[in-house]
């Protein structure tokens, strides 16, 4: 990531601040949803599955991490990180009112 | 921001929003990361290191049976803490042959630790009467707790952890000539391109290694990393550790007294059933009352998968039946133990354990390397005028003292645990300060005299590593000359693994103290310029 001459330095510096809290914190978020649906749902015995998802849940977040710097723009980044963090959390949430859990 | 990109030049865009990743990725953390990967490569010879510094402990011998070592420490914890709610009892092995008995304190007094630790000489039946010391285990510790609370520590490695494996991903992504690049070491072009390819041959010969130490040291913590997989499955967390780790929740003592059986009989009735293996670790929970459980676990070198779920067996401590047995975890838990094994490096023979060490090793001067390059770079984009920036100064002397100064540091800790006075009150905290106080030094040192900290560092690390074995053999009668001879592998491993990392020091000193190569000409910063993406 290089500052764009035409957009002013400051801009870029909020830009920049802007991808690591996504990449920190989205990441994070999808990185517990996705240990949290995983746990629910994954066919397995409980304490298996919730220790499957967590070992998968780390390789989303490094691989989310990375994704963060490498897409066009922080919006998207943000959206790459919330919304399927949202989505995962719903399916998480939908598998234990059918108690899967 | 970058500009968005049209299609045809998305893979140039990514290797430069890559590249830009794994420049500051690696930088934030990379002084924590270099300790922690120092500090952890000498952590897989933690026994080695704790033997080496307990010098009055008796020479490594063969492990007395099993058996036999469990009713000596039976008669021992009988004896001191018959009161105790549980007694903890490591059998000797080839690489610890010294009995480690811990045990629960029912009432601890104010200000006393909950637990008590002893060591047993097997030979003797006595407790082995050392300099008091945190051997081998300071550096274990700090490799991840880096000296700092509970749980702050901890989150700071695991935090440095992932800003690792994001810098490799990353990494890997810039990297388009990985096959070609690993053969390809320019060191008489100095400056940044050597340091580049130094980096490049350090990162791609581990690689594989690199990525599995990092991603295990974020699963060993996984559970206090990322418990929401735990909270969305389980009503309590309690609930979840129960589930893990099965043999290990405390049973209920009964109301009366009841003698426990002797222990020896446990040890060879597990044994027996894993036709070979050997017992490592037993837990007597309750001894000497009703409901007594005695816990035998299989030794943790006999496999790759490490974990507290793995072999074990339970029997009534009062009457000697079987209660329970605990042989083949499921497909998960054997995943997981696995990968936490691998880290551990427990099951590692000698070679293996070298091995690793040098890889490990490898990967410290990877971080090391990356670190430096961070500085090569920006003095050669810049030329003259960056030689005084303020962020390249005071990285420069971030690395001088966190690479260079972590080295002397070391060296200091070892030499303190020969010098200070055998029994000197909180001895093992005087050491573990000589270690801090010398790596503070080493900072200040760096700020004072920029020019010239890098070789005077460095040569001082050689020095002390260097004249260790001198310090050994003036110290101690366990030196080279006769450890040597009577194959005493311990100590003889660590004073020439010290000359050796002190040759390897002194050699680095030598090259810090040539004059730096100046940017040749204009095309070289050319070059330069157009390589500064990668």
């Amino acid at each position: 990531m290089k500052p764009d001459p035409g957009a002013g330095l400051a801009r870029y510096r909020w830009a920049v601040a802007s991808r690591v809290a996504a990449a920190a914190f989205g990441g994070y978020a999808l990185a517990s949803a996705t240990a949290a649906c995983l746990a629910v749902w994954l066919p397995m015995a409980r304490v298996d599955a919730v220790v499957t998802a967590m070992l998968l849940a780390f390789a989303v977040y490094a691989i989310g991490v990375t994704w963060v710097f490498a897409t066009r723009n922080a919006w998207r980044a943000w959206g790459g990180m919330l919304g399927p963090a949202a989505l995962l959390a719903a399916l998480c949430w939908a598998g234990r009112s059918a108690g899967l859990a | 921001m970058k500009p968005a990109k049209p299609p045809q030049e998305q893979g140039e865009g990514l290797r430069q929003a890559m590249s830009w990743l794994h420049t500051w990725a690696g930088l934030v953390l990379g002084w924590v990361l270099f300790a922690m990967f120092l500090t952890g490569t000498l952590a897989f010879f933690r026994p080695e290191i704790t033997h080496w510094m307990q010098p009055e402990a008796p020479a490594r011998q063969a492990p007395m049976p099993a058996a036999q070592a469990a009713e000596l420490a039976q008669r021992y914890l009988a004896g001191h803490a018959p009161d105790a709610t549980r007694w903890f009892i490591d059998l000797p092995s080839p690489r610890e042959p010294q009995l480690g008995l811990l045990y629960q304190v029912p009432k601890p007094a104010p200000g006393e630790r909950g637990f008590k630790r002893v060591k047993l000489d097997p030979a003797t039946g006595q407790e082995v009467h050392a300099r008091q010391t945190r051997g081998g285990d300071f550096l274990y510790r700090f490799h991840f707790e880096l000296e700092m609370g509970f749980p702050w520590g901890r989150w700071l490695a695991s935090i440095a952890g992932m800003f690792m494996l994001v810098a490799i991903l990353s990494g890997i992504i810039t990297h388009k000539k990985i096959f070609k690049d690993f053969f390809t070491f320019r060191p008489a072009k100095g400056g940044q391109r050597a340091w580049m390819d130094g980096h490049n041959v350090l990162s791609v010969l581990g690689l594989p290694f690199h990525l599995m130490i990092t991603f295990s040291g974020l699963v060993i913590f996984m559970a206090m990393l990322l418990p929401a997989g735990i909270s969305a499955a389980y009503d309590t967390p309690r609930a979840f550790t129960n589930d893990m780790f099965p043999a290990f929740a405390q049973p209920k003592a009964g109301p009366g007294q009841a003698p426990l059986m002797p222990l020896g009989r446990f040890v060879e009735q597990a044994e027996a059933q894993w036709q070979g293996g050997h017992a490592g670790r037993m837990v007597v929970s309750n001894p000497g009352r009703e409901g007594a459980v005695v816990s035998v676990g299989r030794e943790a070198s006999e496999r790759v998968s490490y974990g507290r779920v793995a072999p074990s067996m339970q029997f009534d401590g009062v009457n000697g039946t079987l209660l329970a047995r605990h042989d083949s975890a499921s497909a998960a838990m054997v995943t997981t133990g696995t990968v936490i094994g691998l880290h551990l490096g427990l099951f590692a023979e000698p070679l293996l354990r070298w091995l690793y060490f040098a890889v490990s090793l490898a990967g410290t001067a990877m971080v090391g390397t990356g670190l430096a390059l961070w500085v090569a770079k920006r003095r050669q984009k810049a030329g003259a005028a960056a030689q005084q920036a303020f962020s390249l100064r005071l990285v420069d002397a971030l690395n001088a003292g966190s690479i260079a100064g972590l080295c002397v540091a070391l060296a200091v800790y070892f030499w303190a645990n020969r010098l200070l006075p055998a029994e000197l009150a909180g001895r093992s905290a005087w050491e573990t300060r000589a270690f801090f106080i010398a790596w503070g030094l080493t900072f200040l040192y760096a700020f004072a005299r920029r020019a010239r900290m890098w070789p005077d560092l460095l040569a001082l690390a050689a020095g002390l590593a260097l004249a260790l074995p001198v310090l050994n053999a003036a110290t101690t009668a366990r030196h080279l000359g006769v450890s040597l001879p009577a194959g005493d592998w311990v100590m003889a491993g660590f004073d020439l693994t010290a000359l050796a990392s002190g040759v390897l020091l002194a050699w680095m000193a030598h090259k810090a103290r040539k004059p730096r190569a100046q940017p040749a000409a204009r095309p070289a910063r050319a070059r330069a310029a157009a390589l500064q993406t990668r």
